[in-house]
C-alpha cells in the first residue's frame, strides 16, 4: 500500500500492515456475533446465558455447537453438547502452541492471551512477516473480536427476545447456514471434502435412532479414523 | 443438569483448551497427525452439525424449507458473499417458503 522503502522504518510498516488485517477481520467477525446472539435465544437461553457464553467460552464453532445441540435436544442434551464444544475447541489449543512464541513474555501474558486464541487472532498473527507485526496482529485482532463479538452478541440476543416464533424467520435455516459458512473455509482439499461429506451423512441417518446431540459425535470419529491413517491425504499434510 | 451447568462446564472445558497449548512444548506441532486429526475433527463436527442443523426434527429428519435455505447458502458461499449476508438470505428464503406454504 504505501510507496516507502520497506528498510527504512521495518517496526512501523509491520504495524501498520498488522493493524489494518486486524481492523478488517476484527469488524466483519463481530457482526456475526448478532447471528450467535439471535440463535442463542432461540435455543432457549436466556439473554445472560446468551452473553456469558460469549464472554466465558468465546470461540464461535464451539458456542454455535452448544446452542446448537441445546436446541434439538434441551438440557437433556447437555452432555453432548459440551462434548461437541469441547471437540470443537480442541484447534485452539494447536492456535495456544503456535502462538506461544509469538505471545512470549511473563506466564501473567499468556494467560491473558488464551482466551483471545482463536480462529481469527492466530490467522492474522501468522499471516504478517516479521515477529512485531505478528504479536500486534495477535493481539489487536483479538482485542477487537472480543470487544465486538460481545456487543454484538447482546444485539442478537435482544433482537431475537422479540423475535417470537423461531421458524417463522426462519431462524432453524440461519443456524444451519452458519454452520456452513464455518466449514466452508475449511474445504480446501480432497482431504476435508471427503471427512465432511462422510460426517454429513453419517450424522444424518444417525438421527432417527441415537438421542440428540449424540449423532454428531459419533461422525467425529470419520475425522480420526482418516487423521491418523491419511487416506486421501498428500503425504506432506 | 441445569443451562448454567452446561454452559459453565463448556467454558472451563474450552478455556482450558487454550491455555493448554501455552502450557505444553511447541515440538507437539512438529508431529503431523496431532495437527492433522484437530483440523480434520473440526471439518467432520461442522459437517455433522450443517447435515442435522439442515434436516433434525423431533425424533428423526424431514425435508423442510430449511433445506432450500442451506442450498442457498452453499451456493452464496461459493460466490464469497460475506458470512452475514449468507445467514440473513437463508433465513429469509426459509421464512418465505414458509410464508408461501410450499414447504413446512
Amino acid at each position: 500500500m504505501t510507496q516507502s522503502d520497506p528498510d527504512a522504518r521495518p517496526g512501523a510498516d509491520a504495524t501498520g500492515a498488522a493493524v489494518r488485517a486486524a481492523l478488517s477481520v476484527g469488524i466483519a467477525v463481530s457482526a456475526y456475533g448478532v447471528s450467535f446472539g439471535a440463535l442463542g435465544v432461540a435455543a432457549g437461553l436466556d439473554v445472560w446465558q446468551t452473553c456469558l457464553l460469549s464472554l466465558f467460552m468465546f470461540t464461535g464453532g464451539s458456542q454455535f455447537a452448544l446452542v446448537g445441540v441445546l436446541a434439538s435436544g434441551g438440557v437433556a442434551a447437555g452432555p453432548a453438547a459440551i462434548a461437541s464444544a469441547a471437540l470443537l475447541g480442541i484447534r485452539n489449543g494447536l492456535y495456544s502452541m503456535r502462538m506461544s512464541p509469538v505471545v512470549g513474555g511473563p506466564w501473567w501474558r499468556r494467560l491473558l492471551a488464551a482466551q483471545w486464541t482463536i480462529d481469527e487472532s492466530t490467522a492474522v498473527a501468522i499471516a504478517q512477516p516479521t515477529l512485531r507485526g505478528q504479536r500486534v496482529g495477535f493481539w489487536v485482532t483479538g482485542a477487537l473480536i472480543y470487544v465486538g463479538w460481545n456487543l454484538t452478541t447482546l444485539l442478537g440476543a435482544l433482537l431475537g427476545d422479540l423475535v417470537g416464533d423461531v421458524r417463522q424467520y426462519g431462524l432453524d435455516a440461519a443456524a444451519a447456514a452458519a454452520f456452513l459458512g464455518l466449514l466452508w473455509p475449511r474445504l480446501t482439499a480432497r482431504q476435508p471434502v471427503a471427512v465432511a461429506a462422510a460426517a454429513a451423512v453419517i450424522a444424518a441417518v444417525l438421527v432417527p435412532v441415537l438421542p440428540a446431540g449424540a449423532p454428531v459425535l459419533v461422525a467425529a470419529v470419520v475425522a480420526i479414523v482418516v487423521g491418523v491413517t491419511n487416506v486421501l491425504g498428500s503425504r506432506t499434510a | 443438569m441445569t443451562v448454567w451447568h452446561v454452559i459453565l462446564i463448556a467454558s472451563i472445558i474450552v478455556f482450558a483448551l487454550k491455555l493448554a497449548g501455552y502450557l505444553v512444548p511447541p515440538s507437539v506441532l512438529e508431529r503431523p497427525t496431532p495437527a492433522r486429526v484437530a483440523n480434520l475433527l473440526t471439518v467432520a463436527l461442522l459437517a455433522a452439525l450443517t447435515a442435522t442443523q439442515t434436516l433434525e426434527t423431533a425424533g428423526g429428519i424431514v425435508v423442510d424449507a430449511r433445506v432450500p435455505a442451506v442450498l442457498l447458502a452453499a451456493v452464496l458461499y461459493s460466490l464469497r458473499v460475506p458470512f452475514i449476508v449468507v445467514v440473513v438470505a437463508a433465513a429469509a428464503l426459509a421464512a418465505l417458503i414458509r410464508l408461501l406454504g410450499w414447504l413446512p
